[in-house]
């Protein structure tokens, strides 16, 4: 599936029911150099627009809030010793977490890419 | 209100600031760079390794003549300057009747006058104080047109030594009238990083022309004033508002040494009864270095707790140190909890988080003292 976006800049890939989920290349240069990802635990049940992350800049904490309903399955314990990832390569190697869908439907309130970037385009 | 929505006040650097791609943002009612394309982290790695130049023009500098202006200015700062030969530069602080800190500033005995450099934030209530504490004798001059530019990093004396080569035996914390560049300036080897450096007071006019200048050294990169935070932090060093403000008296902010023996002896300054008495029977709360173990840094605000799980005390300025390369803090706790060595928790989204007070600085300062 082609990935989507939300308005708070987090980007969303399904691929066999699990959604992989990260902030955009938009956000992490709004956010500047990251320096701590506070994930969530595997496990914890995520609400749509609930606290799910914290991501801190040198200046600042941001709050990283759930696209979706779900179930967090796994994170990026990369991020735990290299934060950066997330500036390197936020909509890759950057990913924050995986979580199970609770209804799917979900997905298409968000925006595709080139909503987002009009979206983008409009801040 | 819509007359109330502040224009924001423009530096001479301004321009320039907008050219080399800074985020602006409001900073005490005016336009400044949080940071440059280069971004906080290697603006603050690049001023600890070679040299950074900061805008700093939003801060005030006044200048005092008049035959009673020592005597007169002692009686609103603790600090002894009296003692102060010409071209010596002081850090002090403006105390209110009740031994606080109103802010918190540099005085230089420039010869003929005191120069002072006071902050952005406070400066017009300084300049009220002043005018209403002052006694006869004593004139006070704010310096509108002139900008303040900062030099800092190891590299910033061979730099600044290109265009001035007097500045080279210039000391920690002392002052000199010298042109630079051509351009005539009043240079003090300070600043607020921890590093050596300058701080440059240049008339408006000329401003920009002199950073260009520096900023066309090899070594220099413009560094915005979020890197200047970490820096100041890292270097234990206070922000008026954050670590020291209008509730905390020196020696609660750990700024005893600002006191000297005559100032303890003979007092004669605002809030002396307060302080004094704290310098003899110690006070309640400290300022201390905190940090925390793992890697998630504690903002200003965050609750300290004993292993008790009671509040202790509250973090004024935290954030992550790039020298360091980890969460760093300050903060105040019970005089009973501020020993280095002592393990507290902070609370942080709702979980105890473990740290440790330390000694400051986080970063050992490097001036040049000669």
């Amino acid at each position: 599936m082609a990935k989507k976006f939300s308005q708070e800049h987090e980007w969303i890939e399904l691929e066999d029911g699990i959604a992989t989920v990260g902030i955009t290349d938009y956000a992490q240069q709004s956010l500047g150099d990251i320096v701590y990802v506070e994930l969530p635990e595997v496990g914890k049940k995520l609400t749509k627009d609930g606290d799910a992350a914290v991501v801190e800049s040198v200046k600042a904490a941001s709050d990283v809030y759930a696209p979706l309903d779900g179930e967090i399955v796994e994170v990026n314990e990369d991020l735990d010793d290299n934060p950066a990832l997330v500036n390197e390569a936020p909509e890759t190697d950057g990913w924050f977490f995986r979580m199970t869908l609770t209804d799917e439907s979900q997905l298409d309130e968000l925006m595709d890419e080139a909503a987002y970037n009009d979206f983008v385009e409009g801040l | 209100m819509a007359d109330q929505e502040t224009v924001l006040l423009k530096t001479a650097l301004h321009d320039l600031h907008v050219e080399l791609g800074a985020k602006m943002v409001p900073f005490a009612g005016y336009d400044m760079p949080v940071q440059y394309p280069l971004g906080v982290k290697a603006e603050h790695l690049h001023t600890r390794a070679k040299a950074g130049l900061f805008d700093v023009s939003h801060m005030g500098q006044v200048r005092l003549t008049g035959e009673n202006r020592v005597a007169e200015l002692e009686k609103l700062v603790p600090g002894d300057i009296a003692i102060l030969k010409p071209g010596r530069t002081r850090y002090s602080t403006f105390t209110s009747d009740d031994g606080t800190i109103l802010d918190d500033l540099m005085i230089t005995n420039a010869g003929e006058s005191l120069f002072l450099v006071i902050n952005a934030a406070c400066k017009d209530d300084d300049i009220v104080h002043m005018r209403a504490n002052l006694g006869d004798g004593v004139n006070l001059e704010e310096i509108n047109d002139r900008a303040l530019m900062a030099l800092q990093g190891p590299e910033a004396a061979n730099v600044l030594a290109r265009f001035a080569a007097a500045v080279a035996d210039l000391k920690f914390m002392s002052f000199a009238e010298l042109d630079i560049a051509g351009i005539p300036c009043f240079v003090t080897r300070s600043g607020y990083t921890g590093e050596d450096g300058y701080e440059i007071s240049v008339p408006n006019d000329r401003a920009e022309e002199l950073a260009r200048k520096l900023l066309a050294e090899d070594e220099v990169e413009a560094i915005g004033l979020g890197a200047r935070d970490s820096l100041r932090l890292e270097a234990g060093l206070c922000l008026y508002g954050n670590d020291i403000n209008d509730t905390t008296t020196p020696v609660e902010g750990d700024l005893n040494w600002i006191i000297n023996k005559r100032r303890r002896a003979e007092g004669g300054f605002k809030g002396a009864d307060v302080i004094l008495d704290q310098l003899e029977n110690g006070a309640d709360i400290k300022r201390v270095g905190i940090k925390p173990e793992g890697k998630a840094p504690a903002r200003e605000h965050t609750a300290i707790l004993n292993s008790d799980g009671e509040e202790i005390g509250e973090i004024t300025s935290g954030g992550f140190g790039p020298t360091v390369d980890g969460p760093i803090a300050m903060g105040y706790v019970a005089i009973e909890f501020a020993a280095p060595g002592t393990k507290v928790d902070l609370m942080v989204r709702g979980k105890a988080r473990p740290a440790e007070i330390v000694e400051l600085p986080f970063a050992p300062h490097r001036y040049f003292r000669g």
